[in-house]
């Protein structure tokens, strides 16, 4: 988009692909949409109508004095505005509701885009930002169907209809009035170009002040420390003004456009009665005809000035519409395959020379084997920025490798379907993720059909039954966002029951060091070792007695698996597990005794 | 012109406005005083509006001519007229409408350009009034809520003082005109077509009301469905590990599916909206065709006054139309006014003692720091208790301590980001509350752990606190050169002159700090504030800089907030903080041989610098 930037017709071409790419989320609602065109078509011929009922009550009665008849006409104004009425609340409300549906539609699309796409994805995309596709720009489209598409298509319905109509009337009069069409088409022309670039730069103006605010307002204690009000303040100013001269500067285009279509309007009417009047006078052609052609020659200038509005809303559907795509075209690349192959052996985990960098060649694991035996508990251990949450992040594919190979039975995890990959582990994690809903909707979460009893053995279990039963509600407590309502050993607690209702065959943990107190730290301990007590573990540990309770320990250092064997091996061995152990576990030891 | 906002809107408040208070005198009250605040923002361009005025009389007033052109030529043609005279008739609508143009062209350029020129006011006093507000301010208030008032609520206000205005005096006075008009055609008809009128502008108003009312239920709902998509994306890694994603695509639709309920209530009103205004207004086009067909044929009415008569029919509609949407936009642009009003008003905690005219001598400070038995509370929460301490000029006091313990509040105090209990600290023996803030933050160099650079180039940031025309280049460099920031900017594209931040080179944490600590030592500042400023720079290059600051330091105060023992080994005053508690106190040596916190503390870091070798 930018490299086009100053190239209309390449631009032109690609807002065309863009709006033939909307248009196709159209075809679902065919029908619906169907109905409200033939509205639309039924509602503009009534339109057409009116002025002609005008031309017969002069031709007819006005200019005769004859009355006999005029209740007809009357009657038939009355059945035209009924229908008008009906008509146009038929066409307005299926072509709103059209463009709901193809809003939830999109919605639904870029929802479930997201459910798929790489977890890398949303390193790269800050959530606020991913957010704003489905709904504001999602909004800006709404604009496009509910009131573009609609208006577009009965403004050309009308132009059509009132250029027949003239034709037939009296096609040398129509003639007349159509030779002002070209004017119209330029100045139409003039302004399209310069409201489309002036509408630009405004956009450009206003996004370097939304910039500026966002800065000044997150900083403002930094530009105070500085005493820098004075020329923050200028620079603001700065664009502040050049948002208003670009807006002084549009306006003219808006100012001169609407006059110069009233004045080509003027002319047309100014030609009519020349003309027609001349005509008039030498008798071929009715009073009322000339009438009705000053009617109809008014209502076919309005669509006309109303072109600017919805160019707006073409130019701001387009910008959205682009972002969307962009979004919706980046496949997720870590697809599983959809029938893959299935390990059906033990579940032994094997890592087989696994490297990988988040970006580039800035390795986070260098060549790391091991494996995992169907029941051993390992414990992984390492200074921060080892590399221990990786492992986590690979062996669930979040993440695929970038050399080496991890397996289950020999199976490459590249080959097994996503969603059975991901059933065989629990995951645990430091963050503790709850959602807004039930206690018992958060325990049950993953899970398929967990019955009430076993919702409520997990919390038992889990030791956060008694807690729960503190609570309004119990298990059908409710959870604010983010479970911020409760404690952190409470939230802990609740991810441990929540595991245990999964009942994974691998439990993967990713211990919290959370601050809680002494009495909270032995529930956790103890619902911990419930936990992992015969059941394939992985866990990155942070707790002494966690790392006792495991049968073999992996220190990772550096990216590089450096030491492994049981706790006690590994502290004999006075290597890196033993410094670690000083720094991070022995003041546990005399904390906790 | 202006009292008008303040009489229509005074007119629609009980009804219309969702303020915290239904009660309508309290809130009439209130809401009189602001829009008698927004007046000096129009009276400012009272000429412009005068002159503005004067083009909407004259393009309305040219505006209704037209249709009496038509009426004399319809007439003209059923009595029979020459070649000559329609051709006069023609010229004259041609005349008319160029006359017309050139005002209507002058009146938007005026009274539209007026109305940009006063969100230009009103946007430089909204960011002059942000600029005063202090960090507790701006730690309460959202920042997306804050750029809401400056765009959003401000664009409401525009549409108030310009489109608004405009309309509703062109429409005013073409209805009262037209009607004027219409009354010398014929009494009795326009008197029986006036009649549906009224209803159209009530009608107008109610659907306005109504519409509003479900608009702001769509509004709710787009938040709830906002809040699900939001969870469900920041909590992406469990949703998949529990194989989660159709539960969350079916909470989603759920909410989805409520938003398109709710959507579909409004469209069926929108939808009934136009129609039915069409449907009253085409009620007074058959009364015309009916009633004034029988005047024309009993003589009463001629040809062209009928013709005339529903020209001037159709050109009423608008201003009944327009009269419901003026007073919404009223409506919600004072709503929107009383919102930015809200942050105008709102006075900052911390500001000079001193009325600004009173301000003292400019005083030289020597920098000698004093925290006397200080104690503070944050929102209820005690941070510090008891805190005491000197720092003579040229000495280091450095602060030790768990994430959390009050360093950084302790240190914020000094510049007055908050406000000190009275008499707690002290600058050259004065209560830092007593100075003026432009000597005290004058005297400070900050650097914080998480600096905010701006959108500029790096001797642009580096000479942030620079007046005028910026800082003399070698005052930069050698700010960069003390801060080994030398080597990096050397390997930038555009060296000092590179763009950073969101637009432009993305720096390193480090690099950041380093920026930070640049720009503070440009102001040549009395006492330097580091706040955990160089946790991102690794420990070789923060012992370069620490050599090369040693010179600098020695001719100032320094406090030095740090994790790192090698940072703050050569203080001459160290506090160990623990719960907002000074726990252990003295000199490295000092501390290490009293085997507290600190020695733990040392042991600790030795242990970790042997794994890194490892």
């Amino acid at each position: 988009m930018a490299a086009n930037l100053h190239d209309e017709p390449l631009e032109a071409a690609y807002d065309a692909r863009l709006l033939r790419r909307l248009l196709r989320y159209l075809v679902p609602h065919r029908r619906t949409a169907a109905v409200a065109f033939s509205a639309i078509v039924g509602h503009a011929l009534l339109q057409l109508a009116e002025p002609y009922l005008i031309k017969l009550a002069i031709d007819r009665h006005i200019l005769t004095g004859e009355l006999a008849g005029l209740e007809l006409i009357a009657a038939a104004l009355l059945v035209i505005l009924t229908g008008s009425f009906l008509l146009e609340y038929l066409e307005t409300y299926t072509m709103g509701m059209v463009g709901q549906r193809i809003m939830y539609d999109l919605r639904m699309e870029i929802y479930a885009h997201l459910q798929r796409i790489d977890v890398a994805y949303y390193d790269r995309h800050p959530v606020g930002r991913l957010m704003t596709r489905v709904t504001t720009d999602v909004d800006a489209l709404n604009d496009l169907f509910a009131s573009g598409v609609i208006s577009v298509f009965r403004d050309i319905v009308l132009l059509v209809g009132i250029m027949g109509v003239l034709l037939w009337m009296d096609w040398r009069l129509a003639l007349v009035a159509f030779s002002v069409l070209p004017l119209i088409a330029l100045v139409t022309q003039w302004f399209r170009r310069n409201a489309r670039a002036s509408y630009r730069a405004v956009r450009g103006w206003i996004a370097q002040i939304n910039a500026s605010l966002q800065e000044n307002i997150s900083g403002m204690s930094t530009v105070q420390l500085f005493r820098r009000e004075a020329r923050s303040f200028a620079a603001f100013d700065r664009l502040n003004r050049g948002h208003t001269q670009a807006n002084l500067d549009s306006i003219f285009y808006y100012a001169v456009f609407y006059p110069a279509i009233e004045l080509i309007g003027a002319v047309a009417v100014a030609a009519i009665i020349w003309y027609g009047g001349g005509w008039t006078l030498e008798g071929t052609l009715t009073l009322g005809t000339l009438v009705a052609f000053i009617q109809y020659s008014q209502r076919f200038f309005r669509p006309i000035s109303d072109l600017s509005e919805k160019f707006n809303i073409l130019q701001a559907a387009m910008a959205s519409s682009e972002r969307i795509f962009g979004l919706l075209d980046t496949p997720p690349r870590l697809a599983g395959p959809a029938a893959g192959r299935l390990p059906d052996g033990p579940g032994r985990i094997t890592f087989e020379h696994v490297w990988f960098a988040y970006r580039g060649e800035d390795y986070v694991l260098r060549d790391v084997s091991f494996s995992v035996e169907p029941g051993e508990r390992i414990g992984i251990a390492g200074a921060t920025g080892a590399g221990k949450t990786t492992l986590i992040n690979l062996l669930l594919r979040f993440y695929d490798v970038s050399r080496g190979r991890i397996a289950i039975d020999g199976v490459d995890i590249r080959e097994i379907p996503l969603d059975h990959l991901r059933r065989r582990f629990g995951l645990v994690l430091q963050d503790v993720f709850l959602f807004s809903g039930t206690i018992r909707e958060n325990i049950a979460c993953g899970a398929d059909a967990v019955s009430d009893a076993e919702v409520r053995a997990a919390a038992d279990a889990a030791h956060a039954g008694p807690f729960i039963d503190r609570l309004p509600g119990g298990l059908d407590a409710a959870v604010a966002e983010r479970g911020a309502t409760l404690s952190a050993g409470q939230k802990q607690l609740l991810s441990f029951a929540r595991a245990l209702a999964f009942d994974p065959r691998v439990l993967v943990l990713d211990e919290a060091t959370s601050n809680v107190d002494t009495a909270t730290e032995m529930l956790i301990r103890d619902a911990l070792h419930r936990l992992i007590s015969g059941r394939t573990t992985l866990a990155i540990a942070h707790r002494l007695s966690t790392l006792r309770d495991m049968d073999r320990i992996l220190v990772f250092h550096k990216g590089e698996l450096r030491e492994a064997g049981p706790h006690r091996a590994l502290l004999a061995r006075r290597g890196i597990y033993h410094t670690l152990y000083q720094l991070q576990y022995r003041d546990q030891e005399t904390a906790l005794a | 012109m202006s009292a008008q906002i303040g009489a229509h809107g005074q007119y629609n408040w009980p009804t219309g406005c969702k303020g915290p208070s239904r009660s309508g005198f309290p809130m009439r009250l209130q809401f009189n005083s602001a829009a008698r605040r927004l007046l000096p923002y129009v009276t400012r361009y009272r000429a412009r509006f005068a002159v503005g005025a004067v083009f909407l009389l004259l393009t309305t007033a040219i505006q209704l001519v037209a249709p009496w052109v038509l009426k004399l030529a319809v007439d003209d043609l059923t009595a029979g007229v020459t070649r000559g005279k329609l051709g006069l008739y023609a010229a004259a609508l041609i005349g008319i409408a160029a006359l017309g143009g050139v005002c209507r062209f002058r009146m938007r350029c005026v009274i539209i350009g007026a109305s940009r020129l006063i969100e230009y006011d009103l946007r430089s006093h909204f960011f002059g009034r942000l600029q005063r507000l202090d960090l507790s301010y701006f730690q309460r208030n959202r920042t997306g809520d804050l750029m809401s008032r400056a765009t959003n609520d401000l664009n409401a206000v525009r549409m108030m003082v310009g489109p608004a205005l405009m309309y509703a005096a062109s429409t005013g006075i073409l209805f009262v005109v037209a009607v004027a008009l219409m009354l010398s055609i014929s009494v009795w008809l326009t008197l029986i077509v006036l009649l549906p009128l009224p209803l159209v502008s009530i009608a107008v108003r109610r659907f306005g009301d109504a519409i509003y009312d479900r608009s702001e239920r769509i509004q709710a709902q787009l938040a709830r469905m906002s809040a699900i998509a939001q969870e469900a994306l920041a909590g992406v890694r469990v949703v998949r590990a529990y194989g989660r994603e159709a539960v969350e695509l079916d909470r989603f639709e759920a909410a989805n599916r409520e938003y398109v309920a709710r959507s579909r209530s409004v469209i069926r009103i929108q939808g009934l909206f136009f129609p039915s205004l069409a449907f009253c207004l085409g009620l007074s086009a058959l009364v015309v065709l009916w009633a004034g067909t029988r005047e024309v044929v009993a003589g009463r009415m001629t040809t062209g006054d009928f013709v005339a008569f529903n020209a001037y029919l159709t050109m009423l509609a608008w201003p009944v139309i327009a009269f419901g949407w003026v007073t919404n936009l009223l409506q919600r642009g004072m709503a929107a006014w009383q919102r930015m009003l809200a942050v105008a008003d709102a006075e900052p905690d911390v500001r000079d003692a001193q009325p600004q005219g009173a301000a003292p001598a400019p005083v030289e400070l020597r920098g000698r720091v004093e925290f006397r038995d200080l104690s503070f509370a944050y929102n209820g929460q005690p941070v510090l208790e008891g805190v005491s301490a000197v720092v003579e000029p040229g000495q280091m006091l450095a602060l030790v301590g768990p994430t959390g313990c009050g360093k950084s509040t302790l240190i914020n105090l000094l510049p007055r980001l908050f406000d000190p209990p009275p008499g707690t600290v002290l600058v050259d023996g004065v209560d830092v509350r007593q100075l003026p803030l432009a000597v005290l933050r004058g005297a400070i160099g900050y650097v914080p752990q998480e600096p905010l650079l701006f959108s500029d180039t790096v001797a642009g940031n580096v000479a942030f606190a620079a007046s005028g025309d910026g800082a003399p280049a070698e005052a930069v460099e050698s700010a960069v050169a003390l801060a080994c920031l030398d080597t990096d900017v050397a390997g930038f594209p555009d060296g000092l002159e590179t763009t950073v931040g969101e637009r432009g080179l993305t720096l390193s944490g480090g690099q950041q700090q380093r920026v930070a600590l640049a720009r503070a030592l440009l102001t040549d500042p009395r006492i330097l504030i580091l706040d955990d400023a160089l946790s991102a720079v690794d420990a070789r290059t923060e012992e370069a800089i620490l050599t090369r600051l040693r010179g600098v330091m020695r001719q100032r105060t320094s406090i030095v907030v740090s994790h790192r023992i090698s940072t703050v080994r050569g203080a001459d005053l160290i506090l160990v903080l623990d719960r907002g508690r000074v726990v252990e106190r003295g000199t490295h040596d000092e501390l290490l041989a009293a085997g507290g916190l600190y020695a733990g503390l040392d042991r600790q870091q030795r242990l970790a610098a042997a794994l890194e070798e490892a």
